[in-house]
This record gives structure tokens, sequence and C-alpha cells, in this order.
């Protein structure tokens, strides 16, 4: 019966998209359309093969792991692809000829690779490795298995299909403009559908958990999908000029779509890379150091602190801009504030290690978690620094900001991201240990130096914008022109280009450990993935 | 009033109040009397059921 249903949606899905992508205003919704119309056709091809057979059975004393090695693999793939794309944006903005405008129209400009890259990084690479994470963690430590049976399979495809639908929207010029919310209102609403279906097996798993006690990890992963949730809708609440195209205007206007953006903006950072990447350090960190947290107690306070100071931090976004002075204030101070439970976290994470220091010299998967914890520290005390109205006069629109970012997303997200994916995949797969932990040390060195290049061209590139803009002679004229700046920039647009490639050149070295760690190596019987059916 | 000056004045008065009492209660909470154990089994496990799900309850056998 639930074949049949299956199929008859699959088959209108099919043909409605294809009708959409007959009539389409644009060409990125006729892509777009055209994907989706292939995706429903080939799922009903499949489906329609495997009608009225037995179904298997599903097994309740086995963990769900398929999906998370699927969301494992999918990390490291949208790692490389995203890393890449930031790459080439960087060397775009080192050598403008890189954009090759004659021979790609334009389609591969800077413009284009930049959204490109921050969604393929943020929630191509960061969604995944959450989204695979958060079902490894919750299901370790419900005690059950994930709930809902393949739903977890329609979050982790429908999640991929979004990716797609985004990437090629971007490329083709469908986008709202909103930072880190670029995909149109049709991307949208797919995207809200997997996120509820996210929500119910996440939610599903606690509820039938055997274990008395919600570990505190599963509180920040449920709060980073409760949240992104909530802000996803609000930020894209538009209206579409057509059903057959990719245009959408805005509910809000002027400045309360600014304010709402950066709302969801900052949130989006503070939820989605914060809360749900110390879902995975509270997890994480414990087990590779086989040490309980430092203090369960200070986890609970950094969650309900960062949770309930987080969401007011925003409008540190747009200071000296139409927002209300006092708007931009209370950002201002919410983000100070947040640097004490930010720090509270950081010192839970590191101390955890106390009486297991000696760890750091022989483990490399965990000194790449503690550099993590690091930069979660490091992040967290410059953000609220550049979010003082006197320093954000100097740092807004430089290159700080760029760097500041980075030093975030890949010491602190990359990293612990990193870290997990050492830690998963030979558990995953089966395997007795990582292929090479010599090549987990050549990663981590070539992460932290190109994050270090990273960081610190930004830092003088955009504290020498910031002053150059603001320069005037003895009459008051300003002294440089804003290609003035653009040109003093060039060598450290270089040195950022480098500390990206050292960068890349550590995630193929893990993407190489990690392939061999399962395709070089015999399959042991104690594994998870081993264990004999009942 | 217009709706903006409304919304501000709930918002920077008793919103302000209940959020602050709410945070505060759930940081008391944390420190109630015997919380300790609690805590402490909750640290710990996630050194249990690692490589498979917990035996459903005995009562729930009963069918």
């Amino acid at each position: 019966m639930s074949d049949y249903l299956k199929l008859g949606v699959l088959g209108l899905v099919a043909l409605i998209a294809a009708i959409a992508a007959n009539y389409a205003r644009d060409l990125a919704f006729a892509v777009n359309m055209a994907i989706v119309m292939l995706s429903a056709g080939g799922l009903f091809i499949y489906y329609l093969r495997r009608t009225d057979e037995p179904h298997p059975d599903i097994n309740e004393s086995e963990y769900a792991d398929g999906v998370v090695r699927a969301g494992v693999i999918a990390t490291v793939v949208w790692g490389l692809v995203g890393f890449l794309a930031g790459l080439t944006a960087a060397a775009q903005l080192a050598w403008p000829a890189l954009n090759l405008t004659d021979i790609f129209g334009g389609y591969l400009n800077f413009g284009k690779l930049r959204p490109l890259h921050t969604s393929a990084v943020i929630f191509a690479f960061g969604g995944n490795a959450l989204i695979a994470t958060s079902f490894y963690v919750v299901q370790r430590t419900s005690a059950a298995r994930l709930w809902g049976g393949n739903l977890a399979w329609f979050v982790f495809w429908g999640y991929q299909l979004f990716i797609v639908l985004a990437a090629t929207g971007y490329i083709l010029g469908a986008t709202q403009s909103k930072e880190y919310a670029e995909p149109e209102w049709h991307v949208d609403l797919w995207l809200t559908i997997v996120w509820l279906a996210y929500l119910a097996v996440f939610l599903g798993t606690i509820m039938k958990r055997r274990e008395p006690h919600i570990y505190v990890a599963n509180w920040f992963y449920l709060a980073f999908i409760v949240t992104i949730a909530m802000l996803h809708v609000v930020n894209n609440l538009a209206v579409p000029v057509s059903v057959f195209g990719s245009k959408s205007v805005q509910l809000f206007a002027g400045v309360q779509d600014a304010m709402t953006q950066w709302w969801y903006g900052h949130n989006a950072v503070g939820f989605f890379l914060t809360a749900g990447f110390l879902g995975m350090m509270y997890y994480f960190i414990p087990k590779q150091a086989e040490r309980p947290v430092y203090s369960y107690k200070l986890s609970i306070i950094h969650f309900w602190a960062l949770i309930f100071l987080y969401i007011w931090a925003g409008p540190h976004h747009l200071h000296y801009t139409a927002l209300p002075d006092w708007a931009s204030t209370l950002g201002m101070v919410f983000s100070i504030i947040l640097w004490m439970p930010s720090w509270g976290g950081m010192i839970n994470g590191l101390m955890t290690l106390s009486g297991a220091w000696d760890k750091l010299r022989t483990d490399p998967v965990l000194r790449m978690m503690v550099v993590a914890v690091g930069f979660y520290g490091m992040a967290t005390f410059e953000g609220p620094m550049m979010s003082i109205k006197a320093v954000n006069s100097l740092s807004h629109y430089t290159d700080w900001t760029i760097g500041h970012v980075h030093s975030g997303a890949l010491g602190w997200n990359g990293m612990i991201t990193f870290g997990a994916l050492y830690y998963l995949v030979p558990r995953l797969w089966g395997r007795a240990q990582l292929y090479s932990v010599q090549l987990v040390s050549w990663h981590f060195w070539l992460a932290t130096i190109g994050l270090v290049l990273y960081a610190a061209s930004m830092w003088v590139s955009g504290i020498m914008e910031g002053l150059m803009w603001r320069e005037v002679d003895s009459q008051g004229f300003l002294v440089n022109a804003f290609a003035d700046t653009v040109a003093a920039k060039y060598a450290m647009n270089v040195v950022r280009f480098l500390g990206g490639a050292l960068y890349l050149a550590g995630a193929v070295v893990m993407a190489w450990n990690l392939w061999a760690t399962v395709n070089r190596q015999p399959r042991i019987h104690s594994g998870p993935v081993a264990v004999p059916a009942e | 009033m217009d709706i903006y000056t409304l919304t501000r004045a709930f918002a920077d008065s008793w919103a302000l109040l209940a959020l602050v009492l709410i945070f505060l209660c759930v940081i008391l909470f944390v420190f109630r009397p015997g919380a300790r154990n609690a805590q402490q089994d909750a640290a710990k496990s996630i050194f249990r059921n690692e490589t498979r799900p917990a035996p459903p309850e005995p009562e729930e056998d009963q069918r």
C-alpha cells in the first residue's frame, strides 16, 4: 500500500516539475525544476522495481548507521567542493583576470562563486557534518535506534537535493540577495519540509530513549534544529512573483528587512555554527579523551546562557545604519555578555583533558579537537570585541571581518569536524584504527599553518583598509580612493590564497586517509557494523 | 499608541523581567540539592551503549 502511495506522489511530483520547467520564467527555475523532475522520476523507477517485494524489517536492536556513513561521505565531498570554491574565489580577488569572464560569460565570476563558497562550506559541509554527527550521537546517548524508520534517509537525500538546487540557482542567477539565505522561495520551501522531518527524527529518537537523562550534546543539537527552523521561516517570508519563476519579493522592507536578515544571519552563526558544533564538542572530545566532560553543571549553564543571550546579538551587524541606536546598543551589549558563556564552554572543553594532557603528544585527532576549542575561544573573544561600536567603526566592511569569520569557521567548525570524522570513520566501517596517524599529523599542521596565514593576512589587510578609508588630510578631505585600498591589499590577498591552499591540501590528505582507512584495511568483527543480527 | 511603541515598552519591561527570572531559575535549578548524582551519571552515559541500543524494558515485552 505504501509502495503505491510513494509511486503516486513521486509520479505527480515529476509531472508537476516537468510542467513547471516547461513554463519557467527564468533559466534558474527551469534547471531547478528539471533537477526535481529527474530526481522524482529516478526515484519513481527505483521504487517501481521494488514494488510488492518484501521489505526488510527494521532491526530495533541495531543502530541506524547507514545514514551516518552516507553523511560522513557527503561531508568530506562537500568539504572539498566548498574549500575549492573558496580557494578559487580567493584567487579571483588576488588576480581578477581569473574571473575568466570572456570564457564563462560571467557565470563563474567572484560574485557567483562567493555565495557558492559560503553556502557549500556552511550548509553543505557543516550541515552534513551536523546531520551525520547528530544522528550518531543521539542514538548512542539515547541507547535507541533512530525514530521514523527510513525518514532519516529522506532527511539525508532531501538535504542533498536542497544543496544542488541552491548551488545551481546561485550560478544561474536565482538569489534573494540575503547573506547565508540566498536560496529563492521554492528552494526555501523544500528545505522547510526536510528540516521538519529532521526535527521529527531527532525528537522522536530522544522521546523513545532508554537513558533517563538527555545528554547535553543533544540539547545543543536540538537547540540548533529548532532555532534554525524558526530563523529560516521568518527570514524567508516572501511572495513569489510567479509560481513558475524563481523571483520573489520580501515581505519586510527597508530597515526591518535588514534587521530580520541579521537576526537570522547572526543566529545562523550562533545556532548553526556554534550550538550544533558544541554538540559535537560535548560528545567527541570526552569520547576521544576517554574521560567524562570536566563539569556537567558548567555544560548546562553554558547551554542556557548561550540560548538566552545569542538571540539578541544580531544588531551588531548594523552599527551606524538606519537601525535605531538602542537596538544596535542592545546587540553590542549582548554580544559582550556572550563572551562569558563562550569562554565557560571553552574552559569546559579544554579541562576535559585534565589528567589526560599527555594524550595530546600521541593523538593528533585529540590535538585537532583541542585546537578547535582554542579557536572557538579566540573567535568568541574577537567577536564581542568587534561588536563594540568604536571597534566596529574601524573593522566593519573590511577584511578583518572575513578574517574573524574564517578563524571561527576554519579553526573551530573545520577542525572539530575533522576530529569527529577521524573518530567516526574507523568505528562506522568497523576498522581497527585509522590508516595513518602520521597523515593526521600532516593534516593538522597543514590546516593550522594555513589558518594562521589566513587570519594574520586578513587582520593586516582589514586594519589597513579601515585606517586608509578614514584617513583625512589637513583640509578634511579623504586621502585614499577605494581603488587605492584594493591595490594595497594585493600582497595580503596572495597570502590569504596560500593559506587557503594549505587548508585545502590538508583536507585532501584527510580524504585520502579516510578512504584508505576503509579500503586498505580489513574489517574487524567487534565494530558496530559487524554485530550479527539477532 | 502605535504598535512599535507598545511592543517596545512591553519588551523592555515585562518581557525583560520574565526572561531574566526564567534564566535565573534555570541556573538555580542546575544547583538543586541531589543533582550531582544525576549529572555525573549523565556525563558518563556516553560510555554506555556504544555498539547497540539498550534492550527494551521488561514490561514492554508482555504483549
